[in-house]
């Protein structure tokens, strides 16, 4: 086989956000005081440019550069998914940057840079692009939780991250070494090839490299007990950065986890089903339980995130198109509403101090009441209560799991929605039932992050009152998986 | 053109023209209060007169849903947006209608701070609550039973007294645990379905296993069980109650508690009737210990809003035994009674709230001797009081001799413990209203007190009428919903059967992993 330019047309939206990064790198040096718009403009350009070329390949399946790279519905759904965390990031960044004196250049082309890693993880049909991707993904936010170079928390952070990390992508290279010695090769088709014939599925060493492959993913994803890093690089990373992570980067594990779950045929091994059940049931707990703690609202929502990993598990085990299309539907709500949340946490701090306890969220509905308002949303959103997209999402990832036949993990998982209602309420308590304390109202947001939270708040009722259309294109990408 | 639009439309246009109308409110600015008012006033109050028609055009002839609009919602999953009501809810919509303008009419003095978010959210619950009466599609039915908590949350948790924000957790808390329970029911009937519809009438038609009914009763019962609220689960209740506004008080004792008996009789019973016919036992037990836990507790309270929210306690226990005696006389006094309770309890509250914004003490030792000083208050909390007691002559009297008369008819000893109930209810009440009213007028600031203003007076006389006339001539009513009630005994009977049979002709297997079909 050899590389044509449909190979290139086919990968075109990590290569036009790739060569984005570069440019945008360059134009700092060179224009050192460029005005910050411009450039979030330019970053929100190619963003737009690359989910156009997501859409136009929607569809298609073919195995590009040599059977590395596939585009196919599932790299193309997630594509979208990354470019909208990516540009509501953006849109947050704007006023983080301001606020916190870090406006540098290079802070959007590493964002550029981590989105491609997510793609190449979604794309990538042999386990060293996932590889690539992964560590794409890695590096870039290693370095961009450490963004705030004189903050103690953000050093912590970077590090953490980094030494977590490192161990993981270890794990993740040692899996594909097993994985390879196993089958001989480290593509996913000829992986599938080779369980789907049978002979090696008790094969010590496949099962080994897939453990150390989960092992890896987890560690991104943030289930239990890869998790320990979620709160601490969370709280000190820049917001934007957090909620990208959270979001985004979420994403992207799971998306390698899915192709990597569904090419090894897991589900055939009714002890894999048992050991993800233990891992998904925990990690809701856990979360949940630690969640309601959390007197810092990141810490609090980084709890909840590795919570919400956990409810996405379930659908990645009902292991049904349901159950794919619904962790599609759900990644895709989840976006929308953590990067809201994250999102008014940012617009309400500024240099001096964070909006970071929920003490800072007394009376916030008296003081800015369309603020308090998107963040209800976001919560109740993030409760799982209808008519948001969190109700829907919830319900398809619980039905699929139903349907399989998990009716003790989708118990649960609801009962795990009510231990998360209490601090999330807790949230809203704060902002619509106490005074305001005495503390000095924030300084005005950017335009920019009102436009990020308004269309988060909207996507989210649109998406819990009229899911069809999205959810009818998950079903198709499902489908498609087989 | 315009007519064919509202008679195709009907109910949605009674579920969504509140939503419309919370629009309106938000868009207006927050200085004319006055206005806000105003509109929220009106738009509560034409779907009042819309749904007028509903009542008089409603066929009580057959036990089919009328007024029935079906389209899809989210066709991929089989989900769609069908509403229409029977004889069960035809008079729960109508309470609905009736209720909310009248507690924005009662709220008009008493809520000043956040008045917009305050009305936004009346008229969004008000959405809600006809959403919950009208929808026969299961998911329909749980987006619109949970959605409905948010605006409820709100009300009391921000306009309510001292210990809200625990008060509004615990209630948001408790309805939730026994929802999402429902939840999980809802996706495994939708599944062994065959995972195409929730369309309530296409799933009527499916008989469960009984062992698979006795769990879907459970998950389904307990929900249910925690909104009327039955015995164990009803601490939520006074604190909610309490603490709330005048308004949300009324609303929650008035519609929110009928969601769940209304839920027994729409979800619970059809469905499952075997399981219904199993727990039936329990449930009247524990009605019963309601029922008189409820009037005792009531009695000993020092509190006029507590000695209210018990009484709900005591007299939701009769709706549910009524319900659970599985005759046309207890099933049509229990739906009579829900409207009942809706209407004295609510009155009640109304009264408790008049008092309590004048005076800022809820407590019965605070008072006496208010008949001298108030007497249109104290008339009609004379009135209101008899048709709480049931008096005959007043509504309370005929659905509570009709659940009486149901129950006496399949259990005396049954009949014989509610009675009591009936009697401890006429000493808490009547107790207590003499304490309020009768006796010196000693305490100083009563001597101060206004009577009722041509507003307050305005609010409750459409409730005295109706009192009145449940209780002389409530066969209209009656008349509404008695087809459907014999059509769901009789489906209740044949299914049971039906069910009943299938298991015999099984050979007993053991039932304990019900397997789901079209599962891998």
């Amino acid at each position: 086989m050899n590389v044509t330019t449909n190979d290139f047309f086919l990968i075109a939206p990590p290569l036009i956000l790739a060569l984005l990064g570069f440019a945008i790198l360059l134009l700092g040096l060179i224009f050192p005081r460029l005005y910050r718009e411009s450039l979030a403009t330019l970053v929100l350009i190619g963003l737009a440019a690359a989910l156009f070329f997501s859409l136009q390949n929607w569809g298609t399946s073919s195995a590009l550069f040599n059977g590395m790279v596939v585009s196919d519905k599932f790299s193309s759904g997630f594509q979208i998914i990354f470019v909208i965390g990516a540009a509501l990031t953006v849109l947050l960044s704007i006023n983080e940057l301001e606020k916190q004196y870090l406006y540098y250049s290079e802070y959007f082309a590493i964002i550029l840079f981590a989105t491609v890693g997510m793609m190449l993880m979604a794309a990538g049909s042999h386990l060293l692009t996932v590889f690539l991707g992964l560590e794409t993904l890695s590096i870039s936010l290693y370095i961009l939780a450490g963004f705030r170079r004189d903050n103690e928390f953000a050093l912590e952070s970077s590090f953490k991250y980094f030494l977590l990390g490192a161990f993981a992508s270890g794990f993740l290279l040692y899996g594909i070494a097993l994985v390879y010695g196993a089958t001989g090769s480290a593509d996913l088709r000829a992986l599938a090839e080779s369980i789907r014939s049978g002979s090696v599925f008790d094969n010590p060493l496949l099962m080994a490299g897939l453990v150390l492959l989960l092992i890896g993913f987890g560690f991104k994803i943030a289930i239990v007990p890869f998790h320990m890093w979620a709160p601490d690089v969370y709280q000190g990373a820049p917001t934007p950065v957090a909620a990208f992570m959270a979001t985004g980067s979420k994403a992207a594990g799971f998306a390698a986890l899915l192709r990597v779950l569904i090419a090894a045929n897991v589900f055939a091994d009714v002890r894999w089903q048992q050991a993800l059940w233990v891992l998904a049931a925990v990690t809701m707990t856990l979360g949940n339980i630690i969640a309601l703690r959390q007197e810092n609202l990141k810490r609090l929502l980084a709890y909840s995130s590795i919570a919400h990993a956990g409810y996405i598990l379930v659908g990645v085990i009902a292991a049904n198109e349901q159950g794919h299309s619904s962790v599609l539907f759900y990644l895709l709500s989840y976006t929308f509403m953590n990067i809201g949340a994250f999102g008014v946490i940012s617009m309400l701090s500024d240099n001096s101090r964070e909006a970071l306890l929920l003490n800072d969220y007394r009376g916030l509905a008296q003081r800015r009441p369309l603020v308090a308002l998107a963040m209800a949303v976001f919560m109740f959103s993030l409760a799982g209560i209808p008519p948001t997209a969190g109700f829907v999402a919830k319900f398809f990832v619980f039905g699929a799991a139903v349907k399989a036949g998990y009716l003790w993990l989708v118990i649960i998982g609801v009962l795990n929605s009510l231990l998360s209602l209490y601090y999330y309420l807790g949230v809203v308590v704060n902002m619509y039932m106490h005074e305001p304390g005495d503390e000095p109202a924030p300084s005005a947001a950017l335009p920019a992050v009102a436009l990020a939270l308004c269309i988060a708040a909207f996507a989210i009722l649109y998406l819990g009152v009229f899911p069809t259309r999205e959810l009818e294109t998950f079903q198709d990408l499902a489908a498609s998986m087989k | 053109m315009f007519d064919s639009l509202i008679n195709e439309h009907f109910l949605s246009i009674l579920i969504f023209l509140p939503a419309i109308g919370a629009a309106m409110v938000t868009l207006m600015p927050s200085k004319l209060q006055g206005a806000m008012r105003i509109v929220a006033l009106i738009v509560t109050s034409i779907n009042f007169l819309l749904s007028l028609p509903l009542y008089f055009n409603f066929d009580g002839g057959t036990a089919a849903f009328q007024f029935d609009e079906n389209y899809f919602w989210i066709p991929a999953i089989g989900a769609g947006y069908h509403v229409g009501v029977d004889g069960l809810s035809l008079l729960m919509v109508l309470l609905t209608t009736f209720l909310t303008p009248l507690v924005i009419l009662s709220s008009w003095t008493e809520i000043r701070r956040n008045l917009k978010g305050y009305l936004i959210s009346m008229l969004l619950l008000e959405t809600g609550m006809v959403g919950v009466f009208c929808a026969l599609d299961l998911l329909l039915f749980y987006v619109f039973w949970e959605a409905m908590l948010i605006p409820m949350y709100f009300i009391i948790g921000v306009w309510g007294g001292a210990r809200r924000i625990y008060a509004t957790i615990k209630f948001f808390i408790y309805t939730m645990a026994g929802s999402l329970l429902m939840l999980v029911a809802i996706l495994f009937i939708y599944f062994s379905n065959g995972g195409t519809t929730f369309d309530l009438l296409a799933i009527r038609e499916q008989i469960f296993p009984i062992q698979q009914q006795l769990w879907l009763f459970a998950a389904f019962g307990l929900s249910f069980a925690i909104k009327v609220p039955m015995f164990p689960f009803h601490t939520w209740l006074p604190d909610a109650h309490v603490e709330a506004p005048t308004a949300g008080s009324v609303i929650l004792a008035g519609v929110l508690l009928k969601m769940g008996t209304y839920g027994f009789l729409r979800f619970c019973l059809p469905l499952f009737p075997n399981a219904a016919r199993e727990f039936a036992p329990l449930i009247c037990i524990l009605s019963l210990i309601g029922i008189i836990y409820g009037a005792w507790v009531a009695m000993v309270q020092p509190d006029i809003k507590k000695l209210v929210a018990y009484s709900s306690v005591s007299h939701l226990g009769f709706v549910m035994l009524g319900i659970f005696t599985f005759t046309i006389q207890g099933v049509q006094g229990g739906l009579l009674q829900m409207v009942n309770h809706g209407l004295s309890t609510g009155a009640l509250f109304l009264l408790v709230g008049m008092i309590y914004e004048r005076r800022h003490t809820r407590l019965i030792a605070d008072f006496g001797g208010l008949a001298r000083q108030v007497p249109v208050f104290t008339t009609f909390f004379m009135i209101i009081t008899l048709s709480s007691i049931g008096l005959p002559g007043l509504n309370g009297f005929v659905g509570e001799f009709l659940v009486l008369l149901g129950t006496f008819l399949t259990n005396k000893l049954y009949a014989a413990i509610a009675a009591t109930g009936v009697i401890f209810a006429a000493v808490y009440m009547l107790w207590m209203f003499e304490r309020v009213m009768f006796g010196k007028l000693e305490n100083e600031e009563n001597q101060k007190l206004r009577d009722l203003t041509a507003r307050e007076v305005t609010v409750l006389v459409p409730v005295v009428i109706f009192v009145v006339l449940i209780g002389v001539w409530a066969n209209p009513f009656l008349k509404k919903m008695e087809t459907s009630v014999d059509h769901l005994l009789r489906s209740v009977q044949q299914r049971a059967a039906v069910a009943e049979q299938r298991e015999q002709s099984r050979p007993r297997a053991n039932f304990s992993a019900p397997p789901i079909e079209g599962a891998p």
